[in-house]
């Protein structure tokens, strides 16, 4: 009997003191480029890997890196199923633009509008631009803060990793 | 006896076993706890500067810095905020000096009913009667503390209620700000328009506050309302988004308290097909100002946001000198964009394609009559529904995006604006024309290392005269960057007064975590993010910023 409790008290606090789980997506509601809402808790991808960045219409380096992985997502996609998921933080002033800005742009992106920054603040980002990459089990297994000419590459390694199924 | 012992066993036996199920189950909903948040400091310190008009700061140094810290167990959501501003940086508003919890929450989802009870960020629909939210490096937030109730009895309809008193700085304001809205989804609700290829989306909605009289000159309403109605319409490739929104007269500080009702229309209708996208808006506000306080100025205790239509330009002597920020007591304004790729293979796309996007914008106030009647009825004045009076801001900006090759691509911008200094953020200066070119180039050494220069020129004969930038950034993905930069008022008319503004910077990024320094002289400027802007003196000294998200 003791030895039950005492198995079942270790076991509490192995798992109390277990390195913490990795995050998941939050459920957040966002808007589609239509108005209508979306919850964040539906974002999916078949179990592949999810790449989520929020950026603005008014901020130039969130543009040239969602404009420099244009330039390879097919391949992006082709190679290891990956999806982008553009959060827009633009509000009332711009958000119009959003859907202009992406059509103009050719964007194959999934995009959505985050006007009162209910989701930036649930993934506690200061800044954008701002990038999650989440693994097929919709964990939170990576972020970057800011842009850098070159970053996309890095960033798709890690995806290659993931579809690998390697650590990251 | 051993049936007792028997008995007291089977007890002992039931309790551990049920013990060790709460424990199983004590420990999954643990598991599914996640914790996560943000961290910044930004510290400056400051050198006395003649040259720029940098003043002495007895602390020598300042800092601006929170955390958030948020944890959330499936429908279940808490959250704190520590804020410290010691003291705030310059710009800022002093009110915030101090250091403490600024925002705290706990909210739950249970089927078709969330509540959140504390601090929250709340907005209906456009925001032109209820918005609270943040930009922290601007040092804004009106975040509502109180209870809000969302509940969506079927698909397709939402309701909103909310009550509150919103924040100033480490303090309240004393009004109470009331709130209900209902967005109905129609496609989703009638079955007739549930194929539609017309998505219609509507809403309405009211807030009402109320703040005690103790004006020894007038009487005043102490509940004032205002209510609004919307539509956002989708069909195919076209977008009509459309809001109007009434309140009672509501007599204020920033009205000079008068007793004339207010109104405000937005409109934003867009086209955008592969390659080609167009905005066309327009926004109409008439003495429409709404605080939580009226005796309140400046930023503080605004309940509701009315949208700059004017673009929001990036680059420093574009964004800082010359921004345009919604005239609350009311205003015309206009907009259209358009933004065009040319495809690859074409004339003007050439081997690597290019884009262009234009941008026009003006804004006016009102035509309105003045009624003389301060002693009388206090109406104050009578506008025309469809008249434009005196010229506030005009923008017409031209930007074209080119990749020369697979190292090479530029950015050029050219702008033309009109500036009411008067009546924006430069009393006493009259109408500003300036004239700015930029040019934006990145050169890609390879993968990892890339230099990007900006030259900017602003030419004006007014104000401050002409201006120029240099900018050098060099960056090697994905963990560094150096930067140099240098604004130089050549132009101005007092010799004196020809400085340059240097400035080197570097930082660091690893994964979420930022850090960043720069030394140098800071130019004074406006700040704007959002609808927000801020008035920010000349510095020297040098800038520590550190953010990490986790």
């Amino acid at each position: 009997m003791f030895l039950r409790i005492l198995i079942s008290s270790l076991f509490i606090v192995n798992a109390l003191s277990s390195e913490a789980q990795k995050n998941h997506i939050p459920s957040v509601e966002v808007q589609n480029l239509d108005g209508t809402t979306f919850n964040t808790g539906e974002i999916e991808n078949d179990g592949k890997p999810i790449i989520i960045n929020f950026w603005a219409t008014w901020c130039s380096p969130c543009k040239r890196e969602l404009n420099n992985i244009a330039e390879m997502y097919e391949d992006w996609v082709d190679e290891t199923g990956v999806k982008l998921v553009a959060i827009s933080i633009d509000d009332a002033r711009n958000m119009g633009k959003v859907a202009p800005y992406v059509n103009g742009k050719a964007w194959e992106y999934e995009v959505y509008i985050d006007p009162n920054g209910d989701f930036k603040r649930a993934l506690g980002v200061n800044n954008v631009p701002h990038t999650f990459l989440v693994n097929g089990n919709g964990e939170i297994v990576w972020q970057h803060n800011s842009y850098s000419e070159g970053d996309e590459y890095e960033l798709f390694e890690l995806v290659q990793k993931l579809i690998a199924g390697e650590d990251i | 006896m051993t049936k007792k012992i028997r008995l007291a066993g089977c007890l002992i036996a039931f309790s551990l076993f049920s013990f060790n199920s709460f424990a199983q189950n004590f420990e999954e909903i643990m598991n599914r706890g996640e914790i996560r948040g943000n961290f910044q400091i930004d510290m400056q310190y400051y050198q006395e500067d003649s040259t720029i008009g940098a003043e002495d700061v007895p602390e020598k140094i300042r800092s601006n810095s929170f955390l958030n810290l948020i944890y959330t167990n499936g429908n279940f959501s808490t959250g704190v905020r520590y804020e410290s501003y010691l003291t705030p940086l310059l710009g800022f508003p002093e009110g915030y000096e101090g250091n403490g919890i600024a925002y705290r929450y706990a909210s739950f989802t249970k089927d078709k009913l969330s509540v959140t009870v504390g601090n929250f960020y709340e907005q209906f629909g456009n925001g032109l009667i209820l918005r609270t939210y943040e930009e922290r490096g601007l040092g804004y937030d009106n975040a509502l503390d109180g209870i809000r109730i969302k509940y969506k009895p079927f698909k397709g309809v939402t309701l909103t209620g909310l009550t509150g008193k919103q924040r100033l700085f480490f303090d309240f304001g004393e009004g109470i700000v009331r709130g209900f809205d209902a967005e109905i989804y129609l496609n989703d609700v009638y079955g007739k328009l549930a194929e539609s290829k017309t998505k219609i989306l509507i809403g309405g909605s009211a807030v009402s506050k109320y703040q005690a009289d103790q004006d020894s000159r007038f009487v005043l309403p102490e509940n004032v309302a205002a209510m609004s109605g919307r539509i956002n319409l989708t069909r195919g490739k076209i977008n009509v988004n459309s809001e109007y929104a009434y309140k009672y007269n509501d007599p204020s500080a920033d009205n000079g308290f008068i007793y004339k009702s207010g109104s405000a229309f937005f409109l934003q209708t867009s086209y955008s097909q592969k390659g080609l996208g167009i905005v066309l808006a327009a926004k109409r506000n008439d003495n429409f100002s709404f605080r939580s306080d009226r005796t309140e100025g400046l930023q503080n205790l605004l309940i509701n946001y009315l949208p700059a239509l004017t673009k929001q330009h990036t680059y420093n002597l574009l964004a800082t000198l010359y921004p345009y920020a919604t005239q609350l007591n009311g205003e015309v304004a206009f907009q259209g964009d358009l933004i065009y790729k040319f495809k690859k293979g074409t004339k003007l796309g050439g081997e690597t394609g290019m884009d262009i996007q234009l941008n026009y914008s003006t804004a006016n106030n009102l035509d309105t009559t003045s009624l003389n009647d301060e002693l009388g009825a206090r109406k104050g004045y009578k506008s025309e529904l469809f008249g434009i009076g005196e010229v506030y801001f005009k923008d017409f900006n031209v930007q074209i995006n080119k990749k020369f090759s697979k190292k090479v691509k530029g950015r050029f911008t050219y702008a033309n604006i009109v500036y009411n200094g008067d009546v924006i953020e430069k009393p006493g200066e009259g109408m500003v024309y300036a004239n700015i070119g930029v040019a934006d180039v990145t050169y890609k050494f390879n993968i990892r290392n890339a230099l990007r220069t900006e030259a900017q020129i602003l030419v004006t004969e007014q104000d401050e005269g002409d201006w120029a930038t240099l900018l050098f950034e060099y960056t090697y993905s994905p963990h560094w960057f150096f930067a140099l930069l240098d604004q130089y008022n050549y132009g101005n008319s007092e010799t004196d007064a020809r400085v340059h503004y240097y400035n080197a910077s570097f930082g660091y990024i690893d994964g979420g975590n930022r850090i960043s320094l720069s030394y140098g002289r800071q130019r004074a400027g406006i700040f704007c993010v959002g609808g927000v802007c801020r008035v920010v003196p000349a510095s020297n000294g040098l800038f520590l910023s550190v953010t990490s998200s986790f």
